[in-house]
């Protein structure tokens, strides 16, 4: 365990400047904008300062950063009262099937693939924004970064099963909203104009 | 056996390795005889793939980099 340093700033530089990158990729995930990203890094990054010189244990200082990312991101949400309390999850739709049924790639002998290929990393990034923030958080620490399930209920202070339920919903929205993105841009083919 | 539902639902946690032994048992015996929840499967991966594609930890704009850089060296001076 490495003691606080006489120059704290220094060493809090060294520990952070390998994760910049990182937090500010996290960041532009989390908020859906290269903005708001920049301004949760520095809003982390003070946090991270003000608590670097009690951090005991700094083997792991990427988990740490991002338990201090994300307690920043939820407090902005708090604050800007932009946190929505519910969220209706349908549980009934299943992309995979609706996809076979709807047949946007009438021509096509892998219609799940190319479904996926219409979503560049901007649209993808739009479609997360329309999942709720615990749940898009949760969805992005596991899938994009790897993070496990108890790694993410330690970064979010949740419990293990509360984490589970997160992924679970963010899983069937990011299903719909996938959907509901590419038919709302008219990114698919319709029957209609299939037969045309 | 369980259904077809009860192994779509299961898809994801299998593939995070969060589902109990007994579990994960009853979902790749419904596996080896289903083909429409393999194809699920097969989805859930790509999925997965899609997602994880893009994190390659995007670069800082370099006026982005600029201000974070001069954020992280402003620290510890006025503000504290």
């Amino acid at each position: 365990m490495a003691e606080p340093s006489a120059a704290p700033r220094q060493e809090f530089e060294e520990v952070v400047r390998p994760h910049l990158e990182y937090l500010y990729a996290l960041g532009v995930r989390l908020t859906g904008n290269r903005t708001a990203a920049e301004d949760l890094v520095q809003d982390a990054l003070l946090r991270a300062f003000r608590g670097f010189a009690g951090l005991r244990n700094r083997e792991r200082p990427r988990l740490w950063l991002t338990r201090v990312l994300t307690t920043a991101f939820y407090d902005r949400l708090r604050n800007d009262a932009r946190e929505p309390e519910t969220v209706n999850v349908d549980e009934e739709f299943d992309l995979f099937d609706t996809i076979v049924e709807e047949d946007p790639f009438p021509y096509s002998d892998r219609v799940h693939l190319d479904f996926l290929e219409l979503f560049d990393d901007v649209k993808l990034i739009e479609v997360l924004q329309r999942i709720h923030p615990s749940h898009r958080t949760a969805l992005i620490l596991a899938y994009v970064y790897g993070y496990t399930a108890r790694e993410i209920a330690e970064i979010t202070s949740a419990p293990l099963g509360t984490v589970l339920a997160w992924l679970h919903r963010g899983r069937k929205q990011l299903e719909r909203e996938l959907w509901d993105y590419a038919t709302r841009n008219r990114l698919l083919m319709s029957r209609q104009e299939a037969r045309a | 056996m369980i259904n077809c539902k009860e192994a779509v639902a299961r898809l994801w946690s299998y593939l995070d390795r969060n589902l109990g032994l007994v579990e994960e048992q009853e979902l790749e015996a419904h596996l080896g005889l289903c083909r429409h929840c393999c194809g699920e499967l097969e989805f859930a991966k790509q999925i997965r793939g899609r997602l994880r594609q893009p994190a390659g930890e995007a670069e800082i704009p370099p006026e982005a980099r600029l201000k974070l850089d001069a954020f992280l060296k402003g620290l510890g001076g006025s503000d504290e």
